[in-house]
């Protein structure tokens, strides 16, 4: 069967070609759930503080220390505690979680196990985007097998550790990947997000303390309890350290899944690995991290996909989620397509964010066609300037920001549609 | 309609693997949902009964969720990803090809009540774009001509 995609891979990803090394037995001649094996003799505390010193950062899009959000989680207390495996994955141009879910659902088993002996939780619940049916497929059968073999169930391994997994299925709804909103799912309810604090660690799942990390990240823990911090530290940068997933796709030769040190430069991402444009085209903006980040112009790809990079050039890298378009593409069309987005998928509890998304749509949408006046432009600048650090959760910035970004580098265009009312590029996608 | 008594099982598991018995509601409504192909508010109440919740909390959540349906669905569901990396493929394109070639537009089943065609946000397969959902199933990296014929295939 395969992976499916063009991959190119390195510590989490090198199994993935192999279809024999998705189960339980291939996982283990590989040497699986000996990470795991090795943690059950480590003390928890020991655990986090290897964690923190590898510099994990979280790969859901927020980019934070995986250790010391381990930390938050009280050290000891009445149970139950609770670990949150967010595998919601709906970030559009993100797809990784979906692949290692699929093809390595024994990783991240592995990498949940040790989390919650870290943080001390009795149960996981693993939650899976609704659409990703043979994600969860492929987990619920990795559960079944290691249950059965004793990895998963009231002595993990052999230990007097008793951890079990659930994976509860999404339904469609993007908000639901936001922490607390997927949360409120998991307790049978609506995926609106909470106010915080409280934060997860102090009321989570059912009230009770809660860590939520999302697939990636967890699928680097085992690398790092076998080989260590000084190991992970030799991949990336200073300040990100380990390799990231990263999923390229739109105008681009080669799609794919490429697994490279965080700090990889995005020309080298866009034009070695994916192969670049077509023969005839060339490049003219790249959104480096999921829909929500600002794109980058052409002239801005020589910067190094990490966060404290990428913050100078006012984006980030989210999800890992890299799109490509080329000069055939006009960029008011595509906010289109990001305003309609973000539109749809407001929760609606803040009027900042259901009436902005709204808004920021309505304008773009008018421009695109023609119809727009200069003055919607500073509207939509004053539209987005007003949603950020407003709400409940960051959705709100999410739908902000891309817009910001399109004006900030392709104002021009807006104009141009404005002042020739109509679109002038007769080889772009239709709406 | 009733819930049968293997699905009444499953939701019974599926309230012993969670905390409190609500928890079990989004498991019950895709068990509910793949036995009946949509949640009738007969079901909801059912449902309801079984979790200890009231019925409008129910449907309130069946209102929330894409992938759940209150009413009667046609029997199958086709939706292309037009979010943005699958419209840089093609995909509006291909959408717009299957609307003509089904006589419907995007939204509307076609009146033997075979087929809807719809939009869907990003599927998480936009390396393999267009990408096209058939009932559950991914469809990747699909011509018009290979669309058209996965469509015409359906019963
Ligand atoms: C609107 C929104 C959507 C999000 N969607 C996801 C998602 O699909 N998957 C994910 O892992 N994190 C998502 N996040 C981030 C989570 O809130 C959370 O930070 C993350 O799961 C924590 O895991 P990490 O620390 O391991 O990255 C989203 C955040 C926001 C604001
Ligand atoms: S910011 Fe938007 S998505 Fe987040 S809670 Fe408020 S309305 Fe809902
Ligand atoms: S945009 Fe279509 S699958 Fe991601």
């Amino acid at each position: 069967m395969g992976p499916q995609v063009p991959l190119i891979t390195n510590y989490l990803t090198q199994h993935f070609l192999d279809d024999a090394a998705v189960g339980l037995e291939g996982y283990e001649r590989l040497g699986g759930y000996a990470a795991l094996r090795r943690a059950l003799e480590n003390s928890p505390a020991d655990l986090i503080e290897l964690i923190t010193s590898a510099g994990l950062q979280g790969r859901g899009g927020a980019g934070f220390s995986t250790g010391l959000k381990w930390s938050f989680m009280p050290a000891d207390g009445e149970l139950p505690k609770y670990l949150v495996c967010n595998g919601d994955e709906s970030e559009p141009g993100s797809f990784k979680d979906r692949i290692l879910m699929e093809r390595g659902p024994h990783q991240l088993l592995e990498g949940i196990l040790i989390a919650a002996w870290a943080t001390g939780a009795e149960k996981t619940f693993l939650y899976v985007r609704g659409e990703y049916e043979r994600p969860a497929e492929a987990l619920e059968r990795a559960i079944a097998e290691a249950r059965a073999r004793g990895i998963v169930g009231t002595n993990v391994c052999g230990s007097d550790f008793a951890h079990d997994i659930v994976v509860i299925r999404g339904a469609g709804a993007y908000i639901c990947g936001e922490e607390t909103g997927l949360l409120e799912s998991l307790e049978g309810k609506k995926g609106q997000p909470r106010k915080k604090p409280p934060f997860p660690a102090q009321y989570g799942a059912f009230g009770r303390p809660t860590t939520v990390n999302n697939v990636e990240t967890l699928c680097h823990v085992p690398h790092i309890v076998n080989n260590g911090a000084d190991w992970f530290r030799g991949f990336g940068t200073e300040k990100s350290p380990g390799t990231t997933l990263f999923g390229v796709s739109g105008q681009i030769a080669r799609p794919g899944l490429f697994e490279l040190p965080l700090g990889t430069p995005l020309d080298e991402l866009v034009f070695e690995h994916a192969g670049g444009p077509a023969a005839d085209q060339r490049v003219k903006g790249v959104i480096p991290g999921g829909l929500s980040m600002p794109v980058l112009p052409a002239d801005q790809l020589d910067v190094p996909m990490a966060n404290e990079f990428l913050r100078e050039r006012r984006t980030m890298l989210g999800t890992g989620g890299v799109m490509v378009m080329d000069e055939r593409t006009c960029m008011v069309r595509a906010s289109v397509v990001i305003a309609h987005f973000f539109r749809d998928e407001s929760c609606g509890q803040c009027t900042q964010c259901r009436e902005g998304t709204g808004w920021i749509h309505k304008l773009v949408e008018r421009i695109e066609r023609g119809a727009g006046v200069m003055e919607d432009i500073t509207v939509l600048e004053d539209i987005c300037a007003k949603m950020e650090g407003q709400t409940i959760c960051a959705f709100a910035d999410a739908a902000a920001w891309p817009i910001q970004g399109m004006l900030r580098h392709f104002r021009g265009e807006f104009e141009a549609h404005v002042v020739q009312r109509r679109c002038g590029f007769a080889e772009s996608f239709e709406l | 309609m009733v819930i049968s008594p293997e699905t009444r099982a499953a939701i019974d598991e599926a309230i012993a693997r969670t905390p409190q018995p609500r928890g079990a509601l989004l498991p019950a409504l895709h068990l509910v949902q793949a036995e009946h192909g949509h949640i009738s508010l007969e079901l909801a109440a059912a449902v309801a009964e079984i979790l200890g919740i009231r019925s409008g909390d129910v449907m309130e959540v069946v209102s929330f969720y894409d992938m759940f349906h209150a009413r009667p669905q046609p029997r199958h569901h086709v939706s292309v990803c037009t979010n943005l990396p699958c419209s840089l493929r093609g995909a509006r394109t291909l959408l717009a090809q299957l609307e003509a070639h089904c006589g419907v537009a995007a939204g509307e089943p076609t009146a033997d009540g075979r087929l809807v065609l719809g939009r869907e946000e990003c599927l998480g397969a936009c390396a393999n774009a267009p990408v096209l959902r058939v009932d559950g199933t991914y469809h990747e990296k699909l011509d018009s001509e290979a669309a058209r014929q996965l469509l015409d295939g359906l019963e």
